[in-house]
């Protein structure tokens, strides 16, 4: 049964406050007392901004919705990592358990030139949306689909894809990347529906598309720094940026197709 | 005494299974040159809010879509873990659509349309042929089949599901769909706007009101319909398996005008969630039912029985399931499970710090099949688990309590999907139509992705031919637009007005204690008057004492909370109104003085066979509570037993 759980952390906040994407925003410390080793993160946060409401200050802005670990609503850089320091778990299913009494930690939003900060921890993602919009789909419209069983998948290529489709598009990729890269994200896509037969029709085209849309939009290169693979909460595998270069160099080779985006 | 309305379901006539194939022939089409000079709007980007936007604009429609969330595909749709149910009889054991139809039908106690439910599991199959298409990556044979499981006691296996997370894999895929009409130019998405007022024209529905959550700004949007496809309420209790944002105002906006309410009562508590653990705590997590496969509930025999599980010894232990239901055992369907486990707590004989929680034990299964096949079983849920709460389920029992998950209540609508304000249709969790007083697990995604794929497409176009809408446009310059945004705005002026001492989630817990222990599992006539009438008094305080921190321009969540939180302590009034109403036991909706000898929910089918849709008549009147009668000429009136 439950362990005896230790009770009330005193920790020390640092938390970057902007009040909107025009102003400049700095780091703000607070004091948080009493709080539980069985709160996750964004309860703490929730405590901090109780007491702050009480106070008559104007509680801080984060983003987050299901508080399950799937929506990828999530996003902040805590003490430097992107959803804070457990491996493969978002900043909603991080749990104060994870931190020591008298702690300091450092709170921030993700940053790159593609997500412009919104106000304190929020940012804006659009961009993730946008390069979805430019390919990251099968162009069947609804009613034109044969019976399911009629396109077989082997078992081993559908659990790849369902790897690769696990993503929340949280963005931690990019916040972490020194170079703020998209392309684990992009390539998450680009290899569930490349290892599919639904997405073959439109390979090239999609690959194509997806990455002009990904540069347009300011978002780096890759460097094989590997950290995007090391923040993901979902634990998707560099692998699948390889698969992605791989399908937009059979692209270029064998495919007449330009970018249409 | 005002006259009670029968609601005409605007059922076609004829034999159920021809009635759809017969109703798409009949209904007027719009021409394909002409779809384009249609607007519609769709609020929410769930899956019934992406299916629809995307198939809309595949027809030609002009869409708008609206959603809460930084991004279409964050909706809690996104959260489901289970699967979908259809009825392709791929496993070869025995399905059909009428069995789904049947198993439906049943499992929501006998309080859905029948003709909705038939429908449902026809185009059920169509839903997983789409899917598949788009390159949703279901769970796969070694033949490259799909597979198929039994899902929430069902005794065929009829659930597709892509891991442990299908409701995500089926919103990526309608998001997918989606952006690739707003890749068109063919929807229009506006995120992180919250839908603050419908606005009707002629009585009806031609647009919205939307508060950008990023500026503050109310801005107004006009169509030739709208599309309410905003989920569930199950966050007027406060703490649910809902998200945080999930909330109930775009469909009480809708009450407001003229949409009625369809048996608000009717909720779903799921009894495998992780139990509420301290004050803080913000939301409750789901574990899949499927634990209760292999996972045995106890509590201790004896009352206040603070020691560890490893130190009671077996005699003393109360598998009251398996004692209760000999034949179901730990498999007795979600309401009866969770009422059994409210019944041990409130006897004395909960468990854990808190006392309210009881124990789900994988010891017997961990020695029957070993470590390793529980582990690939259910090593994500328990993993899960074990970051939650700290502790390790190999070793030491789960322990587990009910929690609120679903509402099968929502805005009353014919078959057509349209409320009672023409014009504006409710789709998904958002409507109150096909899962009666209680939903069957893997139904939900099913519900969601139909009504938006295949229903509404081919409804939509009707009621535009039908109400010769063509050229009758309404655009923003109407001055229902501005009485509208003049409205909302005052609102939340008032909201940052009244500057109290209490915060709005001090409120929204209270409403929520309130819920939880009389409109929740269990219900007596005396509790819900109870609380009626502490729900009142909290309204009023409310208003009196809540205070908004910040100003009405820029980002400011505790003014979209305190919204959110004014329109869910009235829903709870109605909600516990509605269940006072009907002192029958059905589905979810369990009265204390209706129940069989074996403590079953005991149906009144002289007097409640019907649908309540309650009527909204002022803010400070009662609502009219008005019937559908419902017909069962296809599926026999019986009482469920699980002995």
């Amino acid at each position: 049964m439950g362990s005896t759980h230790a009770k009330g952390l005193t920790l020390h906040l640092k938390v970057w406050r902007q009040k909107n994407n025009k102003e400049k925003g700095r780091m703000e410390d607070y004091t948080i007392e009493d709080v539980s080793t069985d709160a996750s993160f964004l309860e703490m946060l929730d405590v901090l901004n109780e007491q702050l409401v009480a106070k008559g200050v104007d509680p801080v802005a984060f983003d987050h919705d299901c508080r399950e670990g799937i929506c990828g609503m999530c996003s902040l850089m805590i003490n430097g990592q992107a959803h804070g320091p457990e491996s493969e778990t978002t900043t909603c299913q991080l749990h104060m358990r994870k931190f020591h009494d008298g702690d300091t930690i450092v709170v921030e939003p993700w940053r790159a030139k593609a997500f412009p900060v919104h106000k304190d921890l929020m940012v804006d993602r659009t961009a993730l949306d946008d390069i979805i919009a430019a390919g990251g789909f099968v162009s069947v419209n609804t009613g034109n689909a044969q019976d399911a069983n009629s396109i077989l998948v082997s078992k081993e290529n559908a659990d790849l894809a369902m790897d690769a489709a696990s993503c929340i598009g949280c963005g931690a990729c990019v916040a972490s990347c020194k170079n703020a890269s998209a392309m684990l994200f992009v390539s998450a896509k680009v290899s569930q529906l490349a290892l599919l037969p639904q997405g073959k029709e439109e390979a090239a085209q999609r690959v194509q598309n997806m990455v002009k849309k990904m540069d347009d939009l300011g978002f780096g290169n890759c460097t094989n720094e590997a950290e995007c693979e090391a923040s993901c909460p979902k634990g998707i595998d560099i692998s699948n940026i390889a698969r992605m270069n791989r399908e937009f160099l059979k692209a270029a080779v064998t495919s007449k197709t330009k970018p249409t985006v | 005494m005002t006259d009670i309305k029968k609601l005409d379901g605007k059922v076609p006539q004829g034999e159920i299974r021809t009635l759809w194939d017969n109703h798409r022939f009949n209904m007027k089409l719009v021409n394909p040159a002409n779809k384009r000079k249609f607007e519609v709007i769709v609020v929410g980007s769930g899956l019934a809010g992406a299916s629809a936007s995307a198939t809309l604009a595949e027809l030609g429609y002009k869409v708008s879509c609206f959603c809460i969330q930084d991004s279409p595909r964050r909706a809690h749709s996104i959260a489901a873990q289970g699967g979908v149910n259809a009825a392709k009889n791929y496993p070869n054991d025995g399905d059909s659509v009428w069995r789904l139809f049947y198993d439906t039908v049943k499992g929501g106690d006998y309080r859905a349309r029948e003709a909705n439910v038939y429908r449902l599991a026809q185009v059920s199959n169509n839903i997983i042929d789409q899917c598949a298409a788009q390159g949703v990556p279901f769970a796969r044979e070694y033949g490259g089949t799909l597979s198929n499981r039994s899902f929430g006691g069902a005794q065929v296996s009829r659930t597709f599901y892509a891991r442990g997370q299908t409701g995500q894999q089926l919103l990526l895929g309608a998001y997918s769909a989606l952006q690739k009409e707003v890749g068109k130019g063919k929807v229009k998405m506006y995120t992180r706007r919250e839908m603050v007022e419908l606005v009707t024209v002629e009585g009806k529905a031609r647009g919205i009101i939307t508060r950008n959550i990023i500026t503050g700004e109310f801005e107004k949007f006009s169509a030739d319909a709208v599309l309410l496809c905003t989920g569930g309420y199950g966050n007027v209790f406060f703490l649910s398996t809902n998200a945080m944002a999930s909330n109930g105002s775009a469909a009480w906006k809708a009450y407001k005008k003229g949409a009625m309410f369809a048996n608000p009562c009717y909720t779903q508590i799921h009894p495998t969630c992780i139990p509420v653990h301290g004050d803080f705590q913000s939301k409750l997590t789901l574990m899949s039912e499927s634990l209760r496969n292999d996972g045995r509930v106890w509590v201790p025999k004896a009352q206040g029985d603070k020691r560890s599980p490893s130190e009671i010894p077996e005699s003393e232990r109360d598998y009251y399931l398996e004692r209760k239901y000999p034949s179901f055992g730990n498999l007795v369907p979600r309401d009866v499970a969770s009422r059994n486990a409210k019944e041990a707590v409130d006897d004395g004989k909960g468990v854990g710090a808190t006392g309210v929680a009881v124990y789900l034990d994988f010891a017997a299964a961990i020695e029957r099949d070993g470590e390793p096949a529980i582990k690939e079983r259910y090593g994500n849920l328990f993993d899960m688990y074990e970051r939650i709460t700290d502790d390790n389920p190999y070793k030491t029992p789960m322990r587990i309590y009910p929690a609120v998950h679903y509402t099968m209540g929502g805005l009353w609508v014919d078959y057509n999907l349209m409320t009672t304000v023409p014009g504006c249709f409710a789709l998904g969790e958002a409507n109150f139509s096909d899962h009666g007083a209680n939903r069957l697990g893997a139904s939900a995604l099913m519900q969601g992705l139909a009504d938006g794929y295949f229903v509404i497409p081919y409804t939509l176009g009707n009621y535009f031919v039908e109400e010769k809408m063509m050229g009758k446009k309404v655009d923003t310059t109407h001055p229902e637009f501005d009485k509208a945004l003049t409205a909302s705005k005052e609102r939340f002026s008032k909201l940052l007005s009244i500057n109290g001492t209490r915060s709005v989630d001090t409120f929204h817990r209270e409403l929520g204690h309130i819920m939880w222990e009389y409109v929740g599992m269990a219900r007596t006539e005396e509790g819900l008057k109870k609380a009626i009438a502490a729900i009142k008094n909290l309204r009023s305080e409310f208003w009196k004492d809540v205070k908004v921190t910040g100003t009405a321009e820029g980002i400011n969540v505790e003014l979209e909370k305190a919204n959110r939180v004014a329109d869910f302590i009235e829903l709870g009034e109605l909600m516990a109104r509605d269940a006072l109403m009907r002192p029958e036991s059905c589905g979810g909706h369990f009265r204390i003085e209706s129940q069989t000898d074996e403590n079953e929910a005991k149906r009144n089918d002289d007097d409640f066979c019907h649908v309540a849709a309650w009527e909204w008549t002022g803010d400070n009147a009662e609502p009219i509570r008005n019937i559908e009668e419902l017909q069962f000429t296809n599926v026999a009136l019986t009482q469920r037993s699980y002995k």
